[in-house]
């Protein structure tokens, strides 16, 4: 049985890596697949409580994190598309004008 | 259906005359403002007349509670009206004079703009004195002695583009609102003293209570001497006379309503309301007495020399009121209502005259410019004489017997005192020498304005039947005390007795009346002794400005440095802007204004605003649009956050 520290280090390293291309990346679409995969960095976390735990919430959870991710990901490619469109570029530094 | 028990309408009646003239009155005719204005006071004094007749057939006294009107605690207040005698004396006073005013003013504002305002501030007076006068209890006797200073303050500042006027109106409300503040707590004192507000209660319970004789003032003494605070403004005594001389800016029906016949006596009525605690508080009689002695004298000094005939009136009519106050303060109530009700006729006939010499003059009211207009104006004139021998105190007339009377109390009353008899008596005689003094002034010698130019004609009917009925008033107004003369009744006296008994009880028992046998000799002399004064005055007013006009010229000459400060009022208002004005203003200015006003309140704002703009100046810098800076914050914050988290669950641990 893999102990459950494992799953959460795992977890932990997924989501830093997530973050880390959240910030550090430029194309839009490699920031969209940043948030996937911190989304899925939590999912991972939330299965791990669940078997140590013994209890399905966690997995119901993650379900609910799963349908919130294809909402969320139908939206927003809409809204990529579109900046795509109007900026001819993905690079998400010359999307600025929603400022000071 | 007894108005008695609905005597409510009395004070709804001009109540709406006041709303109906001031909210559609603008788009009225004169004729109909007059016809609602003047049938509004009309219907009031009808009523008042059936309330009289209803109480004196002998309808029970008790008051009549409409409504609560203030409950909290132990606090409370109906909306309570009640008639006794005194009310029905002060009831036909204002209703009587105030509907015949009513009328003169109908012809005297004819020609003047806002007329609907006019007449709709002085309907509302009417209901003011009235709710002053039929209260059942002191916060809503309160409720009317500051309503009547709300239409005064309207009224003297009627032309308000006149800055004298606004100025005038502005004192008027300043200075009286000084003693308003004590009367204001003379009624908290009394509602913590005996629990209540209403008039039966606390006279019921004060006289129970002992005479607080000296050495031992007490709260009655304290509640009296507030009280009379108020009435000092109110009625315009010493120090807080100020206001009167100069609200005679307001249109001249106005000084005869309101700054002669009723508000300016709201203060003797009052203090002859509350009888019973006055009674008990000797200190506070005495002070009464002097207040009212002194400014009579003090009042009637400075009327010797001013030329403005309206100036005269004012300074004569404080000087009445303190004779008024003269008499409660020497245990007389009932004399000084007599005085009250004489001194609302023949100085309202005064005033109304005046209004109509000024107004034959064309507006002139500088008594140099006039004289000789007896001919011309003689209706005015021959009123104008019957009022002047009623206040000179000429035998037979009405301000004979209410003078005389006064004069007789305060000589051999229960509290007499000489010396405020030989103030009142000093005041008396330059009285007659004043008033003459205007009369030969106004409408005898030659006429020294231009008589091209000054059209003299004699005021409308509107104006003249006021003068005529007021004047017989003035004249036979006395009568109800004449057979006193004759060792008979005194009407008035027996008639008010109900009110006053108990007062007079507590005095008679502490200061019997010792000389019953000689009473009615010392009164006869003394009597006497008055009228000789009276006729002083009259002889050397006469001797001064009709058989040697140039006399006055060469005793003011003379006598320059009297002459100077009688002119100049005694620099009262001078002073009083000097050590109170000016400081105030200074402080104001100075301290309130540049520095709390403008540093403190001002910088306490704007600083807040200047730190909002400033921190928010900066922080919008972090905005930078850069989804991924919004982002590093994020992990910023969360980090930060969840260091904050473990770091206090470990120190729980």
């Amino acid at each position: 049985m893999v102990p459950t520290s494992y799953y959460l280090g795992l977890s932990a390293i997924l989501f830093g890596l997530g973050v880390v291309a959240f910030l550090f990346k430029r194309n839009i679409i490699t920031i969209f697949m940043a948030i996937e995969l911190m989304l899925n960095a939590v999912n991972l976390a939330f299965v791990a409580f669940s078997q140590a735990l013994g209890q399905l919430d966690g997995q119901v959870f993650v379900f609910f994190v799963i349908v919130v991710a294809a909402a969320e990901a139908a939206v927003g490619l809409a809204i990529v598309m579109l900046i795509a469109r109007n900026r001819q570029s993905l690079n998400v530094e010359r999307v600025n004008l929603l400022k000071f | 259906m007894p108005l008695l028990d609905h005597l409510w309408i009395v004070l709804a009646l001009p109540l709406a005359g006041a709303g109906l003239c001031g909210l559609f009155g603008r788009r009225w005719s004169q004729t109909l403002v007059n016809s609602v204005a003047v049938g509004s006071v009309s219907l009031t004094f009808l009523a008042v007349l059936e309330v009289v007749r209803e109480f004196t057939l002998g309808a029970p006294d008790h008051a009549r509670s409409f409504f609560p009107w203030m409950m909290a605690g132990p606090f409370r207040v109906d909306f309570a009206l009640q008639v006794d005698q005194l009310t029905v004396v002060m009831l036909l006073v204002v209703a009587g004079v105030g509907l015949l005013i009513h009328i003169y003013s109908t012809g005297y504002m004819a020609h003047e703009g806002g007329y609907y305002r006019f007449f709709s501030y002085m309907n509302l007076f009417m209901f003011f004195m009235l709710t002053l006068v039929l209260s059942a209890n002191l916060v809503l006797l309160f409720v009317g002695w500051e309503g009547v200073g709300l239409c005064s303050y309207l009224l003297i500042g009627f032309f308000f583009r006149k800055k004298s006027a606004a100025d005038a109106g502005k004192k008027a409300f300043i200075v009286t609102r000084i003693g308003d503040f004590g009367f204001t707590l003379g009624v908290l004192l009394a509602f913590r003293q005996f629990h209540s507000v209403d008039y039966h209660a606390i006279f019921s319970a004060a006289s129970t209570m002992p005479v607080e004789g000296a050495g031992h003032y007490g709260v009655l003494t304290a509640i009296c001497l507030l009280l009379f605070a108020g009435a000092v403004g109110k009625s315009a005594q010493l120090p807080l006379y100020v206001w009167l001389p100069d609200a005679m800016e307001g249109p001249t029906p106005v000084s005869a309503l309101i700054h002669a016949a009723t508000m300016v006596t709201a203060g003797v009525y009052m203090v002859a309301r509350m009888n019973v605690l006055f009674v008990h508080a000797p200190l506070a009689l005495m002070v009464v007495a002097v207040v009212g002695a002194v400014t009579a004298l003090f009042a009637a000094t400075i009327a010797l020399v001013q030329t403005d005939i309206k100036k005269v009136l004012a300074y004569s009519t404080v000087s009445q009121l303190g004779y008024m106050f003269l008499a409660c303060g020497v245990g007389a109530f009932s004399a000084g209502i007599f005085h009250l009700m004489t001194h609302a006729f023949f100085k309202g006939l005064l005033f109304l005259a005046a209004g109509s010499v000024i107004h034959a003059m064309g507006g002139e009211q500088d008594m140099r410019r006039m004289g000789g207009l007896r001919t011309k104006i003689p209706v005015t004139y021959w009123t104008m004489l019957a009022a002047t021998l009623a206040i000179a105190g000429a035998p037979g007339f009405s301000g004979f017997f209410s003078k005389d009377e006064i004069l007789f109390q305060s000589f051999a009353g229960p509290l007499a005192n000489r010396a405020l008899w030989a103030v009142g008596l000093a005041a008396a005689l330059l009285t007659s020498f004043y008033m003459f003094r205007l009369l030969f002034l106004t409408f005898h010698g030659a006429p020294r304005y231009d008589e091209h130019q000054t059209h003299v004609h004699e005021s409308p009917r509107s104006m003249l039947v006021p003068l005529v009925i007021l004047a017989i008033l003035a004249t036979v107004g006395g009568w109800l005390a004449a057979p006193a003369l004759w060792r008979g009744a005194n009407h008035f006296d027996d008639y008010l007795d109900p009110v006053f008994a108990s007062a007079n009880a507590v005095l008679a028992m502490s200061q019997p009346l010792n000389l019953p046998a000689e009473t009615h000799i010392l009164e006869i002399e003394l009597m006497a002794l008055a009228v000789a004064i009276a006729f002083v005055g009259f002889l050397v007013a006469w001797w001064f400005y009709l058989r040697n006009p140039r006399t006055p010229e060469r005793l003011a000459s003379n006598l320059h440095a009297p002459y100077e400060l009688l002119l100049h009022k005694y620099y009262v208002d001078e002073i009083y802007a000097f050590l109170i004005v000016r400081p105030l203003l200074w402080i104001s200015t100075n301290l309130l204004w540049h520095v709390v006003d403008t540093r403190v309140i001002d910088g306490t704002v704007n600083g807040v605003a200047h730190g909002a703009r400033g921190a928010g100046g900066r922080l919008r810098q972090i905005q930078s649009g850069n989804a991924r800076s919004y982002a590093a914050w994020v992990v910023f914050g969360a980090v930060l956050f969840t260091g904050l988290l473990m770091g206090l669950l470990r120190m729980v641990r």
